[in-house]
């Protein structure tokens, strides 16, 4: 009911990984000005797994993470999304792999202001087209899923950061996603509100199957990832492949 | 869908309500002064129909002069008519049932403390018959009256008014100048004209007092003639003007020096100036029209930057292209469409305090009300269409880092 299957890749077989990027690059400007965001990365991530990853700042893994997320496409090199090219497919097609698969938090939480928390947690259901029935159902459970039973009427501005990070935890879960992606989820919150927070990604990870890829400066919140994958300059230093050794 | 969009678009207008109020002002504006106008117009449009119906289409107006008439040409103003012109067209010309003489000045009445000035007319009771006017109270002229230029008088409702309020004017005397004259009717009211002149703004005296006590000659500046039911204006109105030819001595070549107007002219000339008018009237409210387009335009790219987060957002969590140009694009439609109708309401409002103002009919038409519904829904789509695109072409990577 909340796939939109003809327009969507048929779902992956199981020795396909999720995410497979080969040979990815990202280059913005032109002439002086270019800039190599990635200079050619190799990823693979399989469903169910919990990747961290690392690297200093302008090492490329937002970029990275703009990528998978499908928000931005590779200038060369290959992403296949669950064997799909995503460098194939245009706004509207991407848009709707974000819409069906993928669930996003981001650092600045990213809430509409002057919106309550169910309103927020609701938002992708109403582009899956969903009844205001059965998204206010879906949305009251993902807010509970979060520990935010009884906040649902709250405004952005009447909830702690901590709050308002798991609003957005809530927003990306609502539609079941394959995928949920991270951008330093914790980057604005103290020990004790990123380890709640940490809590419900791990959670998340082991009890629903949900694959988590969390960009983190934090080695100590890396820990709780199954994988850790280090960017240093463009490049992926270790971990483009399953197994912690790497 | 499409009643969330809605429902969104609703949400977007009312937490900037000011702002909103603002921006649909122009549309306000122009939607109510094209309203106004074309009401107003075919309000006066319709009192000319109605004042010709009831002056009656077989009424035909014989003036003196000539619209071509200048200098060289004859040489000073023609010659007034005389009674015995009147009377000839009457015999003479068998289309003609009945024509009547008139003569009239603007002159001051005064009764006791009262002075009004009025337009002061010499005539006859074929006056009455050719312009279908009824004396209400009192009576007509007698003949006595008539032949001896007797200086007696019947006066409009509103001279009447004005001169002695609620009390009875007949049997009483008011002055014209130098001559008195006995009260003996007062005419049905007839209303304003066209023009906006008072009809019923009147004093009615035998035409023969007329020419000897106040205009000192023996002539008659306009005849009516009353054009036998059946029969052709067309023609009546070509006897007419072969018989005063001759009577006037026009050899062959020469032009009138006279004018025979039938109704159907008067109301097209009347109807023309109205059209003319509420055209380039409403021209200019369509001109308010696209500026408030415009200003619909402005607060929507505003709106646009100011939201790109939210944007972003949207756009992250999956919304396509089209989703976010159709948020955009229905918050301008409904955006102009409540401008249209305050638009529309203040127009109906304002055409109403119009109609009373210049005393004609109010006449609000079904098919201009819809037309400028539509056109501010066309107005919302066209200028609410390039910041919609603009909205759904945003890069979603930079609009969530927009801060």
């Amino acid at each position: 009911m909340r796939r939109d299957s003809d327009e969507i890749p048929d779902p992956p077989e199981l020795s396909v990984p999720q995410i497979e990027l080969e040979g990815v690059t990202k280059i913005y400007g032109q002439g002086e000005a270019e800039v190599r965001a990635l200079q050619g990365i190799d990823l693979k991530i399989h469903e169910g797994e919990f990747v961290a990853i690392m690297g200093p700042s302008g090492s490329g893994k937002s970029t990275a993470m703009n990528i998978i997320g499908c928000l931005d496409t590779p200038t060369s090199g290959s992403y296949r999304f669950s064997g799909t090219e995503v460098g194939e497919l245009n706004r509207n097609q991407r848009a709707l792999l974000r819409r069906n698969y993928l669930g996003f938090v981001f650092q600045g939480y990213n809430l509409l202001a002057r919106t309550s928390a169910l309103e927020n947690v609701e938002l992708p259901l109403i582009y899956l087209g969903l009844p205001i029935f059965e998204r206010r159902q879906l949305a009251m459970e993902a807010l509970e899923k979060v520990g935010l039973k009884g906040r649902e009427k709250h405004g952005p501005s009447q909830l702690s950061g901590g709050q308002q990070q798991r609003v957005a935890i809530a927003r990306a879960i609502v539609t079941k996603p394959e995928i949920l992606l991270a951008d330093e989820p914790t980057g604005n919150l103290d020990t004790a509100r990123s380890e709640e927070i940490m809590n419900i990604l791990t959670d998340l990870n082991k009890n629903d199957g949900i694959t988590i890829v969390m960009v983190t400066h934090e080695p100590d919140l890396a820990e709780y990832a199954g994988r850790l994958v280090q960017f240093v300059d463009g490049f992926i230093q270790s971990g483009e492949r399953e197994g912690k050794d790497n | 869908m499409f009643f969330e969009t809605f429902r969104l678009a609703i949400h977007a207008i009312l937490r900037n309500a000011t702002r909103s109020f603002l921006t649909v002002l122009g549309i306000i504006i122009g939607v109510a002064a094209v309203i106004a106008m074309v009401t107003v117009g075919q309000g006066s449009a319709d009192q000319v129909e109605t004042e010709v119906s009831s002056l009656g289409t077989n009424l035909l107006m014989i003036t003196s002069g000539q619209a071509s008439q200048g200098p060289g040409m004859g040489g000073g103003a023609s010659a007034s008519f005389s009674l015995k012109d009147v009377d000839a067209v009457e015999t003479e010309i068998a289309r003609v049932s009945v024509s009547a003489p008139t003569s009239a000045r603007m002159m001051t009445a005064i009764f006791g403390n009262e002075n009004y000035s009025t337009s002061v007319t010499g005539t006859d009771n074929r006056f009455m018959f050719v312009r279908d006017w009824a004396v209400t109270t009192g009576r007509e002229f007698y003949d006595s009256e008539l032949r001896t230029g007797a200086t007696a008088c019947i006066i409009g409702e509103t001279v009447s008014t004005k001169l002695f309020g609620n009390g009875d004017p007949l049997g009483a005397t008011i002055r014209l100048k130098q001559i008195s004259c006995r009260v003996i009717g007062v005419l049905e009211s007839k209303g304003a004209s066209s023009f906006g002149t008072d009809q019923d703004d009147i004093i009615l005296i035998p035409i023969r007092t007329f020419q000897r006590r106040i205009a000192g000659n023996q002539d008659v500046g306009m005849i009516f003639a009353s054009v036998r039911e059946d029969m052709s204006t067309e023609k009546a109105k070509a006897d007419i003007e072969n018989l005063l030819r001759e009577r006037r001595g026009i050899g062959f070549g020469e032009e009138d020096d006279f004018n025979v107007m039938d109704m159907k002219q008067i109301t097209s000339i009347l109807t023309g100036i109205t059209a003319v008018l509420t055209g380039l009237l409403s021209a200019v409210a369509a001109v308010s029209l696209l500026v408030g387009g415009i200003g619909i335009m402005n607060i929507m790219l505003v709106s646009v930057t100011e939201r790109t987060r939210e944007i972003g957002i949207r756009l992250a969590v999956g919304a396509s292209e089209g989703q976010v140009l159709l948020q955009f694009l229905v918050e301008s439609i409904v955006l102009s469409l409540i401008g249209g109708f305050l638009g529309i309401l203040l127009g109906l409002a304002l055409a109403y305090l119009g109609a009373i103002l210049l005393r004609i009919p109010f006449a609000p038409e079904a098919s201009i009300v819809m037309i400028a519904f539509a056109f501010s829904a066309i107005v919302g789509i066209v200028f609410g269409y390039f910041p919609a695109r603009r909205a759904a072409r945003l890069d979603p990577i930079e609009a969530l880092r927009h801060q």
